[in-house]
């Protein structure tokens, strides 16, 4: 157990200006900016939005550069600020079919209505740190851009009945930023934990099923990045509109079929849809969502951590987690000292019995 | 203009949303006399997203939005409702939205530009993705 202390407050102001010192770094560099970070460390922004769960780029920058570099602590820092904000309304679901595909790739099919986009990319690079001063870049080729629409790869599955139907639905979305998050949980609220979820912790579980442990052979379906109008309903106007614009990356996994007697044999699916080029983190949240579902689809619990939602939902959050796992290193004097006393009776006890 | 091309109330709100705050300063750098229904103010939109892309929604997580109303002397009413943190954004975008209702053919050029603007940044991304399209080609088995 915790228990407050006082003193050390000079201690903690002088910890503090030190602090502030050493994230300034050499004074002799110029400080960053907040619009550098955000240009150009996109990526760690994107992760910061997305585990923070809030989407606005110059918070982002601002709490990375404010936690040194510690992404956690800037998600830390965005949750917090978030907290300060009234909720204004929620939007209408997004449309990802829509969405202005910057990538689009698919595993499963060459040849596909919208075509395979690499956009840009880390794959097939060499993984070669680049030593070469990267102030001047050639401008990246361009193309005519097709204006065809690029259809979903699933809705093509879907079409001929080969995976698993997803009918239109709209039961409304329970929040876990309202409630407290109950056992069991809806894929909804799945879904939305996840999308928030350490990328480490959701990587790991992922990678966990493909090693064995709730294995569910996952096929990338799709994986699409890009740029959805958000639209949200405003009651003074009495129409929606179009509040402003996020970039989101999507992954649709085509997993292992079931079928029985009566059915036929169909793919089934898992989804992933993270805020900001998340790439790696989409993949993961598709894997880890065909995880959970095994009940819905019939499937054994085989006792892979990644089938079992309580222990997923439970430790995927990086701010409960280094909450927790963090305060232990605060004062715990009283609780020591009496684990103290314990230990030295038993000690005492047991020099006593000694003949 | 013709009455048929001025863009509708829903566009021209869109547009305003979505711009850049430093852009819309530039292009309205003085703001028309009004009051205030609703002074600016800074929140969060739920963002939702459909399961597999088609079935019930989820949340994905919260975005920036930063809204106000005002009212012109002429009594027309102007609500703006931007992404973002930006005060003065919100309160231009409401103040184009009350003189779009007033004089809307003096002020669709501005609405013009800002979609322009918007399409061309759009197709500038589009091109770029469009020279990564992979283009596929069978190769000839040595054998035969």
């Amino acid at each position: 157990m915790y228990v407050a202390v006082k003193g050390g407050e000079r201690a903690i102001d002088n910890a503090h200006a030190w602090l502030a010192e050493e994230r300034r770094g050499d004074p002799a560099l110029p400080l960053m900016s907040v619009a550098q970070i955000r240009e150009q460390m996109a990526l760690a922004v994107n992760r910061v939005m997305a585990e923070g769960s809030l989407y606005d780029p110059d918070l982002a920058a601002l709490a990375i550069r404010q936690a040194r570099g510690d992404l956690i602590e800037a998600v830390f820092l965005i949750r917090a600020y978030r907290t300060t904000l009234p909720r204004i309304g929620a939007s209408r679901p997004v449309d990802t079919g829509a969405m202005a595909v910057d990538r689009r790739i698919s595993a499963t099919f060459k040849d596909l209505p919208g075509g395979q986009v690499l956009g840009p990319t880390f794959d097939y690079t060499h993984r070669l740190l680049d030593f070469a001063d990267q102030a001047a870049i050639d401008p990246a080729p361009l193309a005519a851009p097709d204006t065809a629409p690029v259809p979903h790869v699933t809705a093509i599955l879907d079409r001929d009945g080969l995976i698993e139907p997803v009918p239109h639905d709209d039961t409304p979305a329970p929040d876990l930023t309202r409630e407290p998050l109950e056992l069991p949980a809806c894929r909804a609220l799945r879904l939305q934990a996840l999308a928030r979820a350490d990328e480490g912790f959701t990587l790991a579980l992922a990678y966990s099923t493909q090693r064995g442990y709730g294995r569910t052979h996952a096929f990338v379906g799709e994986l699409r990045i890009g740029r959805v109008p958000v639209e949200m309903d405003v009651p003074e106007l009495g129409f929606a509109i179009e509040i402003g614009e996020i970039e989101l990356t999507e992954c649709e996994t085509v997993n292992q079929f079931k079928g029985s007697r009566t059915e036929p044999a169909q793919f089934t699916r898992g989804y992933g849809l993270v805020m900001g080029q998340s790439e790696r983190k989409a993949i993961a949240v598709s894997l880890v969502d065909r995880a959970l579902r095994w009940q819905e689809l019939g499937e054994d619990f085989t006792g892979a951590p990644a089938q079992d939602a309580e222990f997923v939902l439970s430790h995927c959050d990086n701010i409960q987690a280094t909450g927790f796992l963090e305060h232990i290193k605060l004062p715990h004097y009283v609780d020591f000292q009496a684990e103290l006393e314990l230990v030295r009776r038993l000690r005492a006890e047991a020099q006593e019995a000694q003949p | 203009m013709s009455a048929s091309a001025l863009p509708q109330r829903r566009d021209w709100l869109s547009i305003l949303a979505k711009s850049a705050p430093e852009r819309l300063a530039a292009l309205l750098p003085d703001l028309p006399a009004h009051e205030w229904l609703r002074a600016p103010e800074t929140g969060t939109v739920m963002v939702q997203g459909r399961i597999s892309a088609t079935g019930a929604p989820f949340n994905i997580g919260e975005m920036t939005v930063t809204r106000c109303a005002l009212r012109l002397p002429c009594g027309t009413e102007g609500h703006g409702h931007v992404q973002g943190r930006s005060h003065a954004h919100a309160t231009r975008a409401a103040a184009l939205d009350a003189l779009m209702q007033t004089d809307p053919t003096a002020h669709a050029p501005l609405i013009e530009t800002l979609r322009l603007e918007a399409q061309s940044a759009r197709e500038a991304r589009a091109a770029r993705a469009a020279a990564t399209r992979v283009e596929f080609f069978t190769l000839q088995r040595g054998e035969d």
